[in-house]
Formats: C-alpha cells, structure tokens, sequence
C-alpha cells in the first residue's frame, strides 16, 4: 500500500479504535452488568418503589437513605460511583408491612443510587436517586 | 473479635394486636471497606458486618445484607406488625465470624 496522507489517516483512525475498543466494556458501568445479573435480563418497570435520598450530601460517609416498596420481596440497592456498586440486599418478611427500610451509606463521589426491587410475582422495579456529595465517603 | 461493638435496639415495650411498630436498631462497628490505606500506603483489610437479620418469634421481618458501602455503625429502621406477644431477636454476623445478638420482648394487648 502506498502510504498516502489519506491511508496514514485511515490507519491511525483504525488504530485508535482498535485502542479504545476494549477499554469500553469494562467503562460501560459495572452497575448495569450487576444488575443485569441480577434481573436475568428481565425487564425493568418504574413505579413500584420508592428511594428517599438528600439532594446534596455534605459528608459521604453517612447518607441516609429509605426504601419503600410494597409488595417487594427482595431489594437491592447500588452506588454506581462507588469502587464496588453493590450496597445492600434487602429481604423482607411477612410481618414487615411496608417493605419499607432506612439506614445510612457511604459514596464516594456524586452519584446515582439505584434500587431495584423483585416483586412478588416475580418481576422487578427500579428507582433512582441523583445525590450530589461534597466530601466522598471512601478514604483514599 | 473486633473490639468496641454494642448492638442497640429500640422497640416499643407495649403494643396493640394489629398494629405497625417502629423498630430502629444500631450496632457499633467501624465497618473498614477495605479500600482505605494505611499511612504506609498500605490496604487496610476489609472488616464489617456482612449480614443482620430480625426476627419475631422465629418470623423473619428482615434480611440484609451488608456491603463494605454501608457507614460505621450500620443502622436500620424498619416496621413490623406484631400480631401476639412475643420476642424480637436480632443478629449481626461478623466478617471475623463473630456473632452479635440482641432480644427484645414486647406485650401485645
């Protein structure tokens, strides 16, 4: 091949593509891929349950959150900013009412924190909440 | 096993048949994520608690389980309906295997 302007340029587009292209995957959120996981691929609704979250968090390391979701068997709640997105698992019991839990969590930087419910029949539902953090929540 | 860790629990002594009771609990423990590093730059091993558990006369109420994502001093409140007089108990599971339990009873009227 001769080696024109236009076919270094081709080559160079190539070469960076060929870079960048595995890089992808592993960027293309772990939380999504955990909550894939999770879900079995299944669809996803929105509605049947509620995260309370602050908008703005002064200190990462203690956000209070609650969950409420009736008629939810099973929830899981992930920080897609965080090193490792997985929070917690909830399950709830017969005697539990509401479905509903509060406690506290830390992030690391501003971020959404997803949780996704399994109903009782079987299928799931998603919330999110945007929470801006002023000071992270993970040391280092 | 880690030193310092006090499970607290608060539940209402008494309750009518029926009703929905709010129950907080907090156990006291640092809750190392295992990402923090020590002033040598070292990793400093994860230590939490990874699972707490509540029951009501042998009924689960709730089951959690714990990410190094939850804070020091892991805290949760949630409800319950009590249905007859019983007992609450509650469990922390240790990452070092310890076990930390705590009952409360409460009287139904």
């Amino acid at each position: 091949m001769e080696l024109t302007r236009r076919n270094l340029l081709v080559i160079g587009s190539g070469a960076i593509a060929f870079g960048s292209l595995p890089a992808m995957p592993a960027l293309a959120s772990t939380t999504d891929e955990a909550i894939a996981k999770l879900t079995g691929g299944a669809d996803i609704g929105e509605g049947g349950l509620n995260i309370v979250a602050p908008e703005i968090a002064e200190n990462g390391n203690t956000v209070p959150i609650s969950i409420t979701a009736p008629g939810a068997v099973l929830v899981t709640v992930f920080a897609d900013g965080n090193p490792v997105p997985n929070v917690a698992t909830f399950k709830f019991g017969e005697l539990n009412p509401s479905r509903s839990v509060s406690t506290r969590i830390r992030l690391a930087k501003t971020q959404n924190v997803v949780a996704i419910a399994q109903m009782n029949d079987g299928s799931f539902q998603r919330a999110n909440a945007a929470v801006k953090v002023t000071i992270g929540g993970c040391g280092g | 096993m880690a030193s310092g860790v006090k499970p607290r629990v608060k539940v209402p002594k008494k309750a009518a048949a029926g009703d929905v009771i709010t129950i907080k609990t907090l156990i006291s423990h640092k809750m190392e994520s295992g990402q923090r590093k020590d002033k040598d730059g070292k990793v400093i091993p994860r230590s939490i608690i990874n699972r707490f558990v509540a029951d009501f006369n042998d009924q689960n109420l709730i089951d959690v389980i714990l990410e190094p994502a939850i804070s020091t001093n892991p805290y949760f409140k949630f409800e319950a309906i009590v249905p007859e007089s019983g007992e609450f108990k509650f469990t922390w599971y240790d990452d070092d295997g310890a076990v930390y339990e705590a009952a409360k009873k409460i009287k139904v009227s």
